[in-house]
């Protein structure tokens, strides 16, 4: 417990040719704690998420993991799937990802590839079909049916996942990163699409996460009601930089996020346009 | 689908019709101006070299009516046979005594293979059909493993046929090495090939890893032709030894295995000996990917089929995915190569053509992307029904196609158009082919 923030974030900057996503972006994500990230559309939020699970390469800035052994890891070295295997950061993606044609029990058992591949002995020892593989398997399959208990989806364990609904899939999407059993978990607008009842369940989900697995969460949404809801730290982005931060009732008073994210006034607007001018 | 189906509406009927009488004319049209030249003229070099033409409108107007016609059955086909809007209307008692016929097919399939030497010990030609048969099932659930598990469109298979078939009589030959050494040694070899060819590939997606792959078949067929001093070139390899009944050679000679059993030699014994050593090894290639599913790596095969971008974010390490896909079916089609190798006693580079390729992707197509039965099914008809359609002399190659065709449209997914899940809780249901991807890469 030497370092309370499990993820710091120093001087991140994400150019595509000309158009700056993220300029100089710096922030921390507390351990056991919901960090939301918000701002209005184009604001950078994804491009963020994009280069601390590894699928861009940022151009410049350092992202620093501490597991709770102090064990410190630099995200930007690390590239694509190992950011998952090794720095333990899974990610849900803003359009759901799942894997339509398998069954969501399935869905759960791809997710824990890497623990099942070393217990099958790089499949050598899985094909021949060894105890210690199969009580492998056994559990593997036992922790899937768990989190689809929780996620309310064990009656369809065995449905392809692209015939769920929406915000069933939404759930398994989240389970299913679950499942990589990550210290830090990184969502991509849960709540987008889902109603408000939906909503709701979703919150209660990502607080039960923390609560259970003490599983550090960091949150891009456009859901006022749940980011308000759930979060415990609040950071707030508009054209790539960062333009408040804090806690969920400081954030929500500040007059730049409001004029920024919840739409100035129109004589507001206006004054802008002209001061730019 | 238990939910019913809305009644196809009277509008909807009417507008089909005008879209098949506008099909039917735009593909007459085509054939108009495709066939005006090629049968509507007739041109010949005249006694004293000058040139004679004549017409044949008459034969050009048949086929223009005979397309326009076979535009409107085909399309009508599609509407009344294929999946668009079917409505089960077989009860649930026959529906249920289906899904029992249709869980027996394998097993019962099996049996009849097996069979097969005993029933047919006579039939030298139906003998020599079942083993080509089964050498075709065994490369399209090699190929099976990249294109229908993994989803990377795999056009250069042949190449690791080769391979394998090239391992073999050339350690063989000049080693002296026996067929059960040799046959680890070509899958491995094969297997190696399979890598190689990976590395470049793996950034490729879709239609440009099947152009490589392409190229890869390409070059390993002209690299054989042209290493004259290895591989003999196009005069390829012969003398390759024959297979041994592990270590007991199948020859007329006192140390022969009929000899030593006992029994009056027969060459049928070879024959039949080759069918049921093919069949183990397609059987063992079957068991093998069936275990696969199962494992871990299996699952990351499919899922990256699946989405790609969606491995990764679980840690999935696809490079290494991809590279173990390409090396476990290339394996397989080393076997085959090598047995291919032992029972033709000859190969040449003929032998490893695209259309090789082409036919085995064919196969795993037709059966149906990933299903292991679809794929042994759609290898019954593709090389059993070539030799059916034996007696149609000139039109074999015409009546196949129109069967293909009818085939893809009643089963535009192949054969078996649903995928088993690999585990379950309570009940394994089949996942409609719909759902699952293709693969892009």
């Amino acid at each position: 417990m030497s370092e309370p923030c499990i993820l710091s974030v120093d001087h991140l900057l994400m150019r595509f040719g000309g158009v700056v996503a993220v300029n100089d972006l710096s922030f921390t994500a507390e351990r056991r704690k919901i960090t939301a990230l918000i701002g209005p559309n184009g604001a950078g939020k994804t491009t963020v998420f994009n280069c601390i699970t590894g699928f861009y390469k940022a151009t410049s800035g350092t992202m620093r993991l501490t597991h709770d052994d102090s064990r410190t890891i630099q995200l930007e070295r690390l590239n694509d799937f190992r950011i998952s295997k090794q720095a333990k950061v899974a990610r849900t993606f803003q359009n759901i990802r799942l894997f339509p044609g398998m069954t969501a029990l399935e869905n759960l058992m791809v997710a824990q590839h890497n623990a099942l591949m070393r217990a099958s002995g790089l499949t050598f020892l899985g094909l021949i079909g060894v105890p210690s593989w199969r009580s492998a398997e056994k559990q593997a399959i036992d922790l899937a049916r768990r989190w689809l208990d929780r996620i309310g989806l064990l009656e369809r364990a065995d449905d392809a996942a692209g015939n769920l609904p929406y915000g069933d899939q939404r759930r398994l999407e989240i389970a299913r990163a679950m499942c990589t059993e990550p210290a830090l978990l990184c969502l991509d607008e849960p709540a987008a699409g889902l109603n408000a009842r939906e909503s709701a369940a979703l919150s209660e989900l990502l607080l039960s996460i923390r609560a259970d697995h003490g599983t550090s969460i960091l949150l891009i949404e456009h859901d006022m009601s749940v980011v308000m809801e759930i979060s415990d730290h609040i950071v707030v982005m508009d054209y790539g930089v960062k333009i408040a931060e804090g806690a969920p009732q400081d954030v929500r008073d500040n007059p730049r996020v409001i004029a920024a994210y919840l739409g100035a006034d129109e004589e507001e607007a206006i004054a802008v346009m002209e001061s730019g001018t | 689908m238990t939910a019913p189906v809305p009644k196809p509406t009277s509008p909807s009927r009417a507008s089909g019709v005008a879209f098949i009488f506008k099909k039917a004319l735009i593909s007459a049209l085509v054939a108009l101006v495709l066939f005006s030249l090629m049968i509507g003229i007739r041109t010949e070099a005249g006694p004293t070299g000058q040139l004679i033409f004549w017409t044949r409108f008459g034969d050009l107007a048949t086929m223009v009516a005979t397309v326009f016609v076979g535009s409107i059955v085909v399309e009508l086909l599609r509407q009344w046979w294929g999946p668009v809007g079917t409505v089960r209307i077989l009860p649930p008692s026959a529906q249920n005594a289906l899904a029992i016929g249709r869980r027996a097919i394998a097993p019962v399939l099996l049996i009849c293979t097996f069979l097969v030497p005993v029933i047919f010990y006579d039939q030298r030609y139906i003998l020599d059909l079942g083993i080509l048969v089964l050498t075709y099932v065994m490369l399209g659930w090699g190929l099976n493993v990249v294109v229908g598990l993994a989803g990377l469109l795999d056009l250069g298979y042949v190449a690791f046929y080769a391979v394998g078939a090239y391992s073999y009589a050339l350690l063989s030959t000049n080693f002296g090495l026996s067929f059960w050494v040799c046959l680890p040694l070509a899958g491995i070899l094969a297997a190696f090939w399979g890598v190689l060819l990976g590395f470049p590939v793996l950034r490729l997606r879709g239609d440009y890893l099947a152009i490589v792959t392409l190229a890869f078949g390409e070059i390993i067929r002209l690299v054989i032709i042209n290493w004259q001093s290895l591989t003999g070139g196009p005069n390829g390899v012969s003398g390759i030894p024959r297979p041994t009944f592990f270590g007991i050679p199948l020859t007329p000679g006192d140390n022969g295995l009929a000899a030593k059993l006992g029994i009056e030699f027969s060459p049928t014994h070879r024959i039949v000996f080759l069918f049921y050593l093919i069949l183990a090894l397609a059987l063992l290639t079957n068991w093998v990917t069936i275990r696969l599913r199962r494992l871990p790596i299996g699952r990351a095969w499919e899922a990256l089929r699946e989405d790609e971008v969606a491995c990764r974010a679980l840690g999935i390490n696809t490079t290494t995915t991809k590279l173990t896909a390409f090396a476990t079916g290339a394996m397989f089609g080393g076997f085959a190569g090598a047995f291919f190798a032992t029972r033709q006693g000859f190969i040449s580079p003929e032998s490893f053509t695209f259309q090789e390729s082409a036919l085995v992707l064919a196969i795993v197509v037709l059966g149906g992307m990933g299903s292991q039965l679809g794929v042994a099914l759609a290898a019954l008809a593709m090389i059993g029904g070539f030799e059916l359609f034996r007696g149609f002399d000139q039109y074999r190659m015409l009546v196949f196609g129109i069967a293909m065709v009818l085939l893809m449209i009643w089963r535009p997914r192949g054969l078996i158009g649903h995928r088993a899940p690999t585990v379950f809780l309570r009940l394994s249901q089949p996942i409609s082919s719909e759902l699952a991807g293709e693969g892009r890469g």
